[in-house]
């Protein structure tokens, strides 16, 4: 009775993200030493895409569901936009205030872009390539409309809050002049690790997240199974929306200044870190570990290049281009490997008969 | 009799975009009556050009309206989008602008030679698309992520770091106009690629064959017809495209800047194939309609820069048409209306059919 | 109700436009029993299936279900499974991705989480006392076709059933799963589940059920026990007698050719789906291949047509060799093929009437060589009107016309290419009485102009009336070829049969 399972799809592609992960940190810490080899730097990787993540996990849950979303990186922009001016304008002088009406501010505007969009998808059958796209142009233009100028938050107390950071004195290094340099964390990253670990819970141990899957892995099935699949998918760009403005929150407490690059083009890193982590475009397969690790694969490559000789933004591009290229067609081999075992195992089938 | 029937269908099919262009068209009027006058002028390397707002969306949209002819193909033929058009257009000036450098002076011979670069250089990437979406099965979306997220990339790697300089008087004809006639190139531009792609479809079957693998691979298979290859000669077809836009846009600004060509354009010619009344899903297509949408797009922009709305803020305005456009051609909201307009009919029918009695 | 009886209906009519598919149909269900539904295609057992599950509703009839007071009144699949009938549908329909005891248990489960504990152990409890060999964590995917259909049975049974359906659900399995789904039909049936057991193979019904139902054309044949029903008897319930009416073909002309000069000679053909046979058709032949569903009959003309991948075997056209491995060389050859699953493999269903007409010929003419305007109407025009389609137009989507136009827009996109054999499977299938006879009509015509024809039907009368040689087919071997005076409703249904009940 105690003998393992062989791997789901979703569990096969995660572990094959892991494993290139830990051999590609494991050959930066061999033959780049340096940062690589203190802990930092790994929180480093945690304390700068803390965004990415959270909104790659969104990604996955929304691809799980066999759907898209790529107003993600515009729904950022406009939560840090809205945050920063709102900050700088507010009469909130306490630093728990003035957090706590940054975080629901963020989340509103998150809840919005998903409930609206969620809708127009789910219950009147548009597609969501361009609903999301009309979210994305939404969110872009009102943040110009906010402001064209870059706003940096001047809110002293809330600053303060953005500074803290946890500090982890077992997992820092000792400096050259003896020091013991404990090792930081910062909210947004402890957020992002959060929201990784909940959406995992969210999508193993809840109806919804298993409905998601199975939504995603066979939608004429689902209604079968009596699964409610506009309900469904309605969630789950719900909740994508509330996971954005959680991001662009994250992104005020890293960087608190609002700007109208802010994130560009992260819906399309996220969809990458979604794919390198395993999950499928096609809809019930993935898994958020794996996205978590996609992330880190991405961030560690731009942090590679940015410590070498070939430190421009062109290589970091060519090399994540290159590495998604790569998993890719690694994914499509696995996945029809494992069909062609299935059939040929029902053509043996045939034979013996 | 069927000839009657076939001109319903275009009117039907292109029902939403006209209406759009039409509303699109009294709101100016009401606006600004003079919106759409055209004048003549002289410009300032002395030739006579038409301007006026009309000119200028029909101008500016020529690039959107050629990629848009593109990717209706591979819409239809694939049931996804290339993503990546913006960033291998990049790729492609990058390609014309070293051409036409290393060949020394500019002359119609090199700029001949430079377009023939591109296209064989873009056609190759949109290639690779193509190979990864018809032999591989990957998802469209999924397989031009690839050069969306680095084609720009290499778009720098070829030409480096500089933003080369075009100076030459034929590629001021190729991006403006040409001196003696006042209508800007690149509209005629899109009427030669609209041309050609016309001529390609009465002396081919490409639009039988490339909706009928939209809509049931596998019978289309039993016909005869090789899906695969289909699939891949949309991406073919859609590289062309991209080559010309891309070579127009680089001779419009008489430099390339990898970073900024084309930009975000594969949006938007997603959108004006979807405006256009097109399925993102594939089968059955309109060209003129993702033209029509190229043009939408444009005019909206145009307008809404004409209200002085801040060019960084007329995406906002652009989501709210676009989702405005989207709802009403939605399956939903069709079904309800349809059925209310043949409720209507019947009713204008009856009322008809008693008057004559 | 009668005690012991679990469902009862009477006198259920349906009809779909242009199609009378139930007519005055009862059906008795007792408690524990396996009941055989029986009958062709088009026989109207799928729609009675479906009216019982909420997916059509009756035109008329009545419905009693043991424990209801009165007429049940079923409206959706799901008010069916309220009151106790599961079906399993031969396609399953579960998700592959998920987990076996997750496929059991969603969509049943209140509240928002999921305990896993619980629901793999009851999986665990209830997949073991029904003896599936499949473990509540493995993915679905995993698991043979097999497996994953007693999962579904699984589920159905578990949602407390009364009624259980089984819509052919050994089609794709192999014996000796066959006999693991037989023992837990068994199982079920003594714990007092009534089974309603769909299915082509004859075998099987005399190996695990207690009564027969059979419908024809929409009618029912009769009830019968199991014991007092040879096979032989069985194949004639369900093939039919002559009708009258159709009895005036005259097929003199096309029975002289057969031992003329041979069009297509196959020597050991095979391809993914079909087992190596040999096959010969002279010009201006019609003969057919005959044999029960799954029998190979339609994988073997699928085939010469290379519509599925060719595995091996010699080609002779014309007496030359030739390589066909891909359909369009087929057609190249002078082959047309009408596939039997006109929805999947025929129509392309969001173009126009004119441009399905037109395909396979342009397909033939090549890319660069597009037919006019005028000539695709002229042709369009042309069919329309010989074989009567009833369009509104040429540029009417093919998916709006019923399917028996849409079987003679495919009929006409294959005469439209001049083939020298055609090979037609199930041209008939669901179309009305007087499309069928005027498809037979024009099959001869055909080969007395010279045309080879190769016909597939499951009416034994239509394939007699028409065809000079039967090739019968059982468990995927040709077991036999009928001419001459062999071509009767008694041979055939014996060497159908097999023999050994006659």
């Amino acid at each position: 009775m105690k003998r393992r399972e062989p791997f789901t799809d979703s569990q096969l592609l995660m572990s094959i993200a892991i494993g290139i992960f830990v051999v590609m940190y494991g050959a930066a810490m061999i033959f780049m030493g340096g940062g690589f080899l203190k802990f930092q730097q790994f929180f480093d990787l945690l304390n700068d895409n803390a965004a990415l993540i959270i909104v790659s996990c969104a990604l996955s849950i929304v691809m799980i569901g066999g759907g898209i979303n790529i107003s993600v990186g515009g729904v950022i922009g406009l939560t840090v936009m809205s945050c920063a001016l709102y900050l700088n304008g507010t009469g909130i002088e306490s630093a728990f205030g003035s957090t706590a009406m940054a975080l629901l501010l963020s989340l509103g505007i998150g809840l919005a872009f998903g409930v609206g969009q969620g809708f127009l998808i789910s219950y009147l059958d548009i597609q969501p390539f361009i609903v999301t796209l009309a979210g994305m142009f939404l969110s872009r233009g009102l943040t110009t409309m906010l402001s064209i100028n870059p706003v940096k938050v001047t809110h002293a107390a809330f600053l303060d809050v953005a500074k803290t950071k946890l500090q982890i004195p077992f997992l820092g290094y000792t400096a050259q002049n003896g020091n013991l340099i404990p090792a930081k964390l910062e909210t947004g990253a402890i957020i992002a690790l959060c929201v990784v670990i909940l959406s995992a819970l969210m999508l193993k141990y809840t109806r919804l997240g298993r409905h998601t899957y199975a939504l995603g892995g066979n939608q004429q099935s689902s209604l079968m199974l009596g699964i409610n699949v506009r309900r469904t998918r309605f969630l789950t760009y719900v909740i994508s929306g509330l996971l954005s403005g959680l991001a662009g929150f994250a992104f005020l407490m890293h960087k608190p200044a609002g700007n109208s690059s802010v994130a560009a083009r992260m819906e399309m890193d996220a969809i990458a870190a979604s794919i390198i982590g395993g999950t499928l475009l096609t809809g019930g397969v993935g898994n958020v570990i794996g996205t978590f690790f996609g992330a880190l694969i991405l961030a560690t490559i731009q942090k590679i290049i940015g410590l070498s000789p070939l430190n421009e933004s062109w290589w970091q591009e060519m090399a994540s281009g290159a590495m998604l290229a790569l998993f890719i067609l690694l994914q499509s081999v696995v996945l029809s490997n494992r069909g062609k075992k299935a059939e040929n195992a029902g053509k043996m089938k045939l034979k013996k008969e | 009799m069927t000839g009657k029937r076939r001109k319903g269908g275009v009117l039907s099919d292109l029902m939403i975009p006209l209406i759009a262009i039409g509303i699109l068209i009294l709101f100016n009027l009401i606006r600004d009556p003079g919106f759409f006058s055209i004048s003549l002028s002289t410009n300032n390397s002395g030739n006579a050009v038409l301007t006026g707002n009309l000119i200028s969306i029909i101008d500016s949209a020529s690039e959107l309206a050629i990629i848009a002819m593109g990717m209706t193909l591979v819409t239809a033929a694939t049931g996804g989008q290339d993503i990546s058009v913006g960033a291998v257009g990049a790729i492609t000036g990058s390609v014309f602008v070293q051409v036409l450098k290393g060949s020394g002076d500019i002359t119609a011979g090199t700029v001949v030679l430079g377009f023939l670069a591109c296209c064989l250089v873009t056609v190759l990437f949109t290639s690779f698309n193509g190979v990864l979406v018809a032999f591989f099965r990957i998802q469209p979306m999924i397989a031009t992520l690839i050069l969306f997220s680095c084609g720009r990339s290499i778009a720098y790697w070829i030409t480096g770091s500089a933003t080369p300089q075009l100076e030459s008087p034929i590629i001021k004809a190729m991006g403006m106009t040409i001196p003696g006639i006042p209508v800007p190139t690149p509209i005629f531009m899109v009427i030669l690629v609209g041309l050609l792609l016309l001529l390609f479809f009465k002396t081919s079957n490409i639009r039988l064959y490339t909706e009928s693998v939209g809509i049931n691979q596998g019978a289309s298979r039993l016909n005869g017809i090789n899906p695969t290859l289909i699939k891949l000669l949309s991406f073919i077809v859609l590289g062309v495209c991209v080559a010309v836009a891309g070579v127009i846009s680089t001779c419009r600004l008489g430099q390339v800047s990898h970073k900024t060509l084309l930009i975000d354009i594969e949006m938007d010619a997603i959108l004006a194939v979807a405006i256009g009344g097109n399925s993102l899903g594939g089968g059955r297509f309109r060209l003129s309609g993702s033209i029509l949408g190229a043009y939408i797009i444009q005019m909206l922009t145009t307008t809404l820069y004409a209200m002085s709305v801040a060019p960084a803020n007329v995406k906002a305005y652009k989501a709210i048409v676009i989702i405005l456009i989207v709802v009403a051609g939605s399956p939903v909201i069709k079904t309800a209306l349809s059925s209310f307009w043949h409720r209507l009919k019947n009713n204008r029918a009856g009322a008809v059919s008693r008057e004559v009695n | 109700m009668q005690d012991g009886i679990v469902l009862t209906m009477r006198g259920i009519y349906k009809s779909f436009p242009g199609v009378r598919a139930l007519q005055n149909v009862d059906f008795t269900l007792r408690k524990g029993e396996i009941h055989a539904l029986m009958g062709e295609n088009g026989a109207g057992k799928s729609t009675l299936i479906k009216v019982l599950t909420g997916v059509y509703e009756k035109d008329a009839g009545e419905i009693r279900v043991e424990g209801q007071d009165g007429p049940a009144d079923i409206r959706s699949p799901q008010d069916a499974q309220n009151i106790g009938i599961s079906t399993v549908y031969q396609e399953i329909t579960l998700c592959p991705n998920l987990s076996v005891a997750e496929n059991m248990f969603i969509g049943r489960d209140k509240g928002v989480g999921v305990r896993w504990k619980d629901m793999e152990k009851k999986a665990g409890d209830l997949l073991k006392s029904l003896g599936i060999p499949a473990r509540p964590k493995q993915q679905l995917s995993s698991c043979s076709i097999a497996v994953q259909q007693m999962v579904a049975i699984a589920r159905a049974v578990d949602a407390d059933c009364k009624v259980l359906i089984l819509d052919e659900p050994t089609s794709s399995l192999d014996d000796k799963e066959v006999e693991m789904l037989f023992g837990l039909m068994r199982d079920l049936k003594s714990r007092g589940v009534g089974i309603i057991f769909v299915t082509h193979f004859l075998e099987q019904v005399y190996a695990v059920s207690d009564r027969i139902t059979v419908l024809r054309n929409g009618e029912l044949v009769g009830e019968f026990e199991v014991q007092s029903l040879p096979q032989v008897e069985l194949v004639s319930a369900m093939m039919g007698h002559a009708l009258a009416e159709l009895s005036d073909l005259d097929k003199q002309g096309s029975s002289d050719a057969l031992s003329g000069e041979a069009f297509y000679e196959a020597s050991g053909l095979s391809s993914a789906e079909a087992r190596p046979f040999d096959f010969r058709i002279a010009k201006g032949e019609v003969n057919g291949f005959t044999g029960l569903l799954g029998s190979g009959r339609s994988e073997s003309v699928r085939a010469i047509f290379a519509a599925d991948h060719v595995t091996g075997g010699h080609v002779k056209v014309n007496g030359k060799p030739v390589n066909i491995s891909k359909p369009v060389q087929a057609m190249k050859a002078g082959i047309g093929y009408l596939p039997e699953d006109r929805k999947r493999d025929g129509i392309i269903a969001d173009l126009s009437v004119r441009e399905n007409i037109i395909l396979a010929l342009q397909v033939m003419k090549g890319f660069f060589h597009p037919l006019s305007r005028k000539e695709e109407e002229a042709f369009a025009d042309e069919y329309i009107k010989t074989l009567e389609i009833k369009t509104a137009s040429q540029e009417t989507p093919i998916k709006s016309l019923s399917g028996g136009n849409q079987q003679k827009v495919i009929l006409a996109r294959w005469l439209l290419t001049h083939p020298q054999y055609l090979i037609l499977d199930e041209p008939t299938r669901g179309i009305d009485v007087g499309t069928k006879t005027e498809i037979q009509r024009l099959v001869l015509k055909l080969a007395e102009e010279g045309m080879s024809v190769t016909f597939i039907s499951s009416e034994i009368e239509e394939m007699l009336r028409t065809c000079s040689r039967l090739i019968v087919m059982r468990d995927r071997k040709i077991v036999g070829e009928l001419t001459g005076d062999q071509l009767n409703q008694d041979t055939v249904m014996k060497t159908i049969a097999g023999g050994e009940q006659a």
